[in-house]
């Protein structure tokens, strides 16, 4: 692998963050008038809470200072203190962490399973009744947003059935983890029938080309073929879009959370929304833009490993 | 359709038939949204914010043919209104980001070299803020409401559009028709908007029609999240949002009516956006 296309890729995922920092930093300027009303919405504007939001945000200095300023302390993991919580929000942040990452977690598990064992059946039985009965599924699944899908979820499995609990987090590890069984759920339905189609399409791909055709006139055992000739090199655009599904997950886990009463951080970033506590709702936004298109570009590095042809195409051209 | 040495032969029944039953009754479904939306003030049979405390939580009747929420409203009159910004929303920004999009994507597209290269370096931008996010971010700058999240969708689906815009307009850019016209003296700017923006406008309306379902859904989810429309106005989402004190203590219709209503207008997007993409795909093949 050469090391050119890399730092290309890493120098523009330092350019896209640059820009994207400088977006959320400068956001509280969009609001026309004076920074410090913007900030002490619906609080009490008293001279203190004044004086600690302009030293905060060093608001007496000019524009581009503050942004270099609170960069680096954001680069030093200090995202300020909460109006709401009174309480440093990166703190706060690494508190409600453990639900969303165990949430987000399930769910990546369920939709990797769900959707590739979904998908090359689909592709193995192209046309037959399976194929069009995870078709049908796959296309009911994709637009079932995550809000319906726990609504569903809670209706029938947790208050008509009583199956699984539709509140809270629960204590202990197993414990936990059946608290998060209906929430998975909802978060993953739409990204098991987003990875599933794109599984099929990628194996129906694979499937018609001369190799396939040429391992099986050899008379190459069915299963190792699919296995080594097919499903290999169908992982390419899996791949891509596993990294694109990596944000739509922790978007969609704000919804969830909220739902299903847990304290993550989506639940964090809806509250904080809703009373106005600006630090955290920064730092949680681009924490998931950070997250995102760091996501992006490590699929992006991992493409050659995976499947050499592509780097070596790249190099081509 | 062609079948490969590893999948098996199809049945003849699960064959594709001519004519798409699915097709048309998305259609219908969709007409049905738009003709309940405008006609809400004539055909909904109550005020969808009258309160009768008498008679909460009632199950379908012939009074209330979906019954009424936890404060006595009859939901069928709250899904009518709430049908207009439930379908108003999507609208806006599907109809702006679409025409922002196009022309983006045909300045990228048609002129390359620098402006190209500026313009695709700020829809590598803006692809690291998803949707639901910046509409999130912007409600936190700007309020609540529908103001907010309408104008930061817009912006979030413009790089989709136009990238779209841009891949097509690159390929279109090639063809001896454009030659054609470059040859007999046409300036540049008429080919682009004349004559080769005709010819991409299919696909991109069928990629805003797949749209259209998601920014519904993502707008209903804000609206949910008690971030977007704000009660009492009726709005798919908030009706959720209101309902789930009566969903946990069984009554799940309230909550389960718009919540089949976002799901249905989803799909029927979808069958609608896809079935008109297979016809322009089925219409490009020589």
């Amino acid at each position: 692998m050469t090391i050119l296309p890399i730092l290309k890729k890493l120098g523009s995922l330092a350019l896209t963050l640059f820009a994207a920092s400088i977006l959320v930093f400068c956001s509280m300027y969009f609001v026309p008038g004076n920074p410090v009303s913007f900030l002490l919405r619906g609080r009490s504007p008293s001279a203190e809470a004044v004086a600690a939001v302009t030293a905060q945000y060093g608001l007496d200095k000019p524009v581009p200072e503050q942004y270099v300023d609170w960069l680096a302390n954001v680069l030093h993991g200090d995202f300020g203190r909460s109006f709401q919580y009174r309480e440093d929000v990166s703190t706060l942040i690494a508190s409600r962490a453990p639900a969303t990452i165990g949430l987000v977690a399930l769910a990546g598990l369920i939709i990797g399973i769900l959707g590739l064992a979904a998908g090359i059946t689909a592709a193995l039985n192209q046309g037959r009744a399976a194929d069009q009965a995870i078709l049908l599924a796959s296309t009911g699944l994709a637009a079932i947003p995550s809000f319906v899908g726990a609504i569903v979820l809670i209706a029938f499995f947790a208050v008509q059935l009583g199956w699984f609990p539709s509140f809270g987090s629960g204590n202990g590890f197993l414990d936990a983890l059946y608290h998060l069984v209906l929430p998975a759920l909802a978060l993953a339905a739409t990204f098991v029938a987003l990875v599933a189609r794109v599984t099929r399409t990628s194996m129906l791909e694979q499937l018609g080309r001369e190799h396939v055709e040429v391992a099986v006139s050899r008379g190459i055992g069915r299963g190792h073929v699919i296995r080594r000739h097919v499903l290999r090199n169908a992982l390419g655009p899996i791949l891509t879009v596993s990294g694109v599904l990596v944000a739509g997950l922790l978007v969609a886990s704000s919804i969830v959370e909220q739902s299903f009463g847990l304290s993550g951080i989506g639940s964090l970033l809806v509250q904080s929304v809703d009373r106005l506590d600006f630090p955290v709702v920064q730092a949680i936004v681009l924490l998931i833009v950070v997250i995102f298109v760091t996501m992006n570009t490590v699929v992006d590095l991992l493409a050659p490993v995976i499947d050499p042809r592509s780097m070596a195409g790249a190099a081509a051209r | 359709m062609t079948t490969f040495p590893l999948t098996r032969a199809v049945p003849r029944h699960f064959r594709p038939r001519s004519g798409n039953p699915l097709f048309t009754a998305a259609i219908i479904l969709a007409m049905v949204m738009v003709i309940a939306a405008a006609a809400a003030t004539l055909i909904a049979p109550y005020d969808p914010d009258f309160v009768d405390l008498g008679n909460v939580l009632s199950a379908p009747s012939p009074a209330h043919w979906l019954g009424t929420d936890a404060v006595g409203r009859d939901t069928l009159s709250r899904m009518m209104f709430g049908a207009r910004t439930a379908l108003l929303g999507p609208l806006l920004v599907v109809l702006l980001s679409t025409a922002l999009g196009i022309g983006f994507g045909l300045l990228a597209g048609w002129f390359g070299g620098w402006i190209d290269a500026v313009l695709c370096r700020v829809f590598d931008l803006l692809f690291a803020f998803p949707a639901l996010l910046l509409a999130i971010l912007a409600v936190a700058i700007f309020g609540k409401g529908l103001t907010a999240p309408v104008a930061a969708m817009t912006i979030a689906y413009i790089p989709y559009v136009a990238r779209l815009v841009r891949s097509l307009v690159v390929s279109e850019r090639g063809r001896p028709y454009v030659t054609a016209y470059r040859v007999q003296g046409f300036a540049g700017c008429w080919i682009a908007v004349k004559r080769v923006l005709p010819n991409v406008m299919p696909t991109v309306g069928a990629q805003s029609t797949l749209n259209f379902g998601y920014v519904l859904a993502d707008l209903a989810s804000l609206s949910f999240l008690g971030l977007g429309v704000q009660p009492p106005a009726a709005d798919w989402g908030a009706m959720i949002n209101d309902s789930r004190g009566a969903l946990m203590s069984g009554q799940s219709l309230p909550a389960l009516v718009p919540a089949i209503a976002v799901v249905l207008v989803v799909i029927a997007m979808n069958i609608i956006g896809e079935n008109l993409s297979d016809r322009i795909g089925g219409r490009r093949q020589p």
